[in-house]
């Protein structure tokens, strides 16, 4: 089995994942997949992904095989395709994050290997939903009915798209609040809409008063063709410290990380900032993911 | 205006008026196509005011690629001729799949590396298999 889209996931099944993650924390589980070899394959940077996987194959009694492209025989103009064939052979299971869209999914059509979509391109980055999915219920237990409000570069962020299309499949209303331009694709929304009955509103304002979550990405200064008003929007969204004073008070912010200014970081400490949380549920999330697919 | 018989070939009529062209293409009638090819453009038609029509010798498209028609002229009917008369005729329909060498129109999709395009229909447009964007069909074209 692979996880290449949120899209693939019923919520059933991306409940039992939520479900076996939450045992994992609790220690009511310890998964045990001794003798299998988890390939990570990561066609560009990562830290946190590609580190939390690895973790996860460890703590799962895995092993994992790393492939850099920087030293591999990319390097000679080995395709994609043939790295895809021959490392199959060599792990019981693929982590693939490249810079085109649906390279993963290519990477599943040839191979029978379990392949999880670690990010292809701005498409989508299923194991990071799960994660936000997860933060989400673990704190605030549940997800439907609650206010999410999506701030930033919501167009190239690459989780954008499986967080959106995970929130609307679980019942949250959400907000969308990015600078003119940076919106998510209206075609997009539309197909979302049509799928759940899924409540949105799209605001070019930073405000957030009435939200239960506040879900911060990064706003890109290079998709800006002016630096001022790349700088100028930066600062506009950017999460200080007094926006806080009216906004509810059981609010949690999220953030995939890493955050590069987007957040004043006099907030890290507050009891509302729930990043570096996020990020340790990495783990157990991707322990889970990896149980899903190897079954 | 007087257009030869053809023995053998394919005459595919009811184009929509000036997609003549994108439909010679899809039909691989390129510049070193061997045979005679008529191709009229703008001819009156009771059913739809103007038309293309496209006389192809030596060639006898198959269904799967009469499909392709559909992306770009979805009235389009196919006359398969043989001995100089009409052996077969069907009209070309949308196809469900398609699959085969190309890329996807979003220049970010695998397929622009691995030159192999897959798109499933779903509601009257098409999805990439691999990056998962919608497109209408013209655009595969």
């Amino acid at each position: 089995m692979d996880l290449i889209s949120i899209r693939d996931l019923g919520k059933k099944e991306a409940e039992a994942i939520l479900d076996s993650a939450d045992r994992i924390v609790r220690g009511e589980s310890k998964p045990d997949f001794q003798g299998k070899i988890l390939a990570t394959l990561f066609f560009e940077p990562s830290t946190r992904t590609k580190l939390s996987f690895q973790s996860a194959a460890l703590r799962n009694r895995m092993g994992y095989l790393d492939f850099q492209p920087e030293t591999s025989s990319l390097k000679k103009g080995e395709s994609f395709s043939d790295t895809i064939k021959v490392v199959s052979g060599y792990a019981d299971a693929l982590v693939v994050r490249h810079p085109r869209e649906g390279a993963a999914r290519l990477a599943a059509d040839l191979t029978d290997k379990p392949v999880i979509n670690a990010g292809d391109g701005a498409n989508q980055h299923p194991s990071q939903t799960l994660i936000d999915l997860f933060s989400i219920r673990r704190n605030k237990g549940r997800i439907g009915g609650l206010n999410v409000t999506l701030l930033g570069d919501l167009k190239y962020a690459r989780a954008m798209r499986s967080l959106v299309y995970g929130l609307a499949m679980f019942g949250a209303k959400v907000t969308l609040v990015s600078p003119e331009g940076l919106g998510l694709d209206e075609e997009y929304l539309d197909e979302v809409k049509k799928a759940f009955d899924f409540k949105v509103e799209v605001r070019n304002e930073p405000e957030f008063s009435d939200a239960d979550v506040l879900y911060v990405c990064r706003i890109q200064q290079e998709r800006f063709a002016d630096p001022y008003e790349a700088k100028r929007m930066t600062e506009k969204f950017m999460v200080r410290k007094s926006d806080l004073e009216n906004t509810r008070e059981d609010l949690i912010i999220l953030h995939p990380l890493p955050k590069i200014g987007e957040i004043e970081p006099s907030i890290d400490g507050m009891k509302q900032a729930k990043y570096f949380e996020q990020a340790h549920f990495g783990i157990p999330v991707r322990q889970a993911v990896l149980g899903h697919v190897l079954g | 205006m007087q257009v030869d018989k053809i023995e053998i070939g394919t005459v595919v009529d009811h184009i929509s008026a000036g997609r003549a062209a994108k439909v010679m293409k899809l039909l691989g009638i390129v510049e070193n196509y061997p045979h005679r090819v008529a191709v009229m453009l703008n001819v009156p038609s009771k059913a739809m005011g103007t038309k293309d029509i496209l006389k192809i010798e030596g060639k006898i498209v198959s269904a799967e690629a009469a499909n392709l028609v559909a992306l770009v002229s979805p009235k389009a009917t196919i006359n398969i001729i043989k001995g100089g008369k009409v052996q077969e005729k069907y009209p070309v329909q949308m196809p469900k799949e398609i699959e085969g060498p190309g890329r996807c129109p979003n220049p970010s999709c695998i397929s622009s590396e691995s030159g192999l395009r897959r798109f499933n229909g779903e509601k009257g447009k098409f999805r990439c298999h691999f990056c998962e964007r919608m497109f209408k069909a013209e655009e595969l074209v």
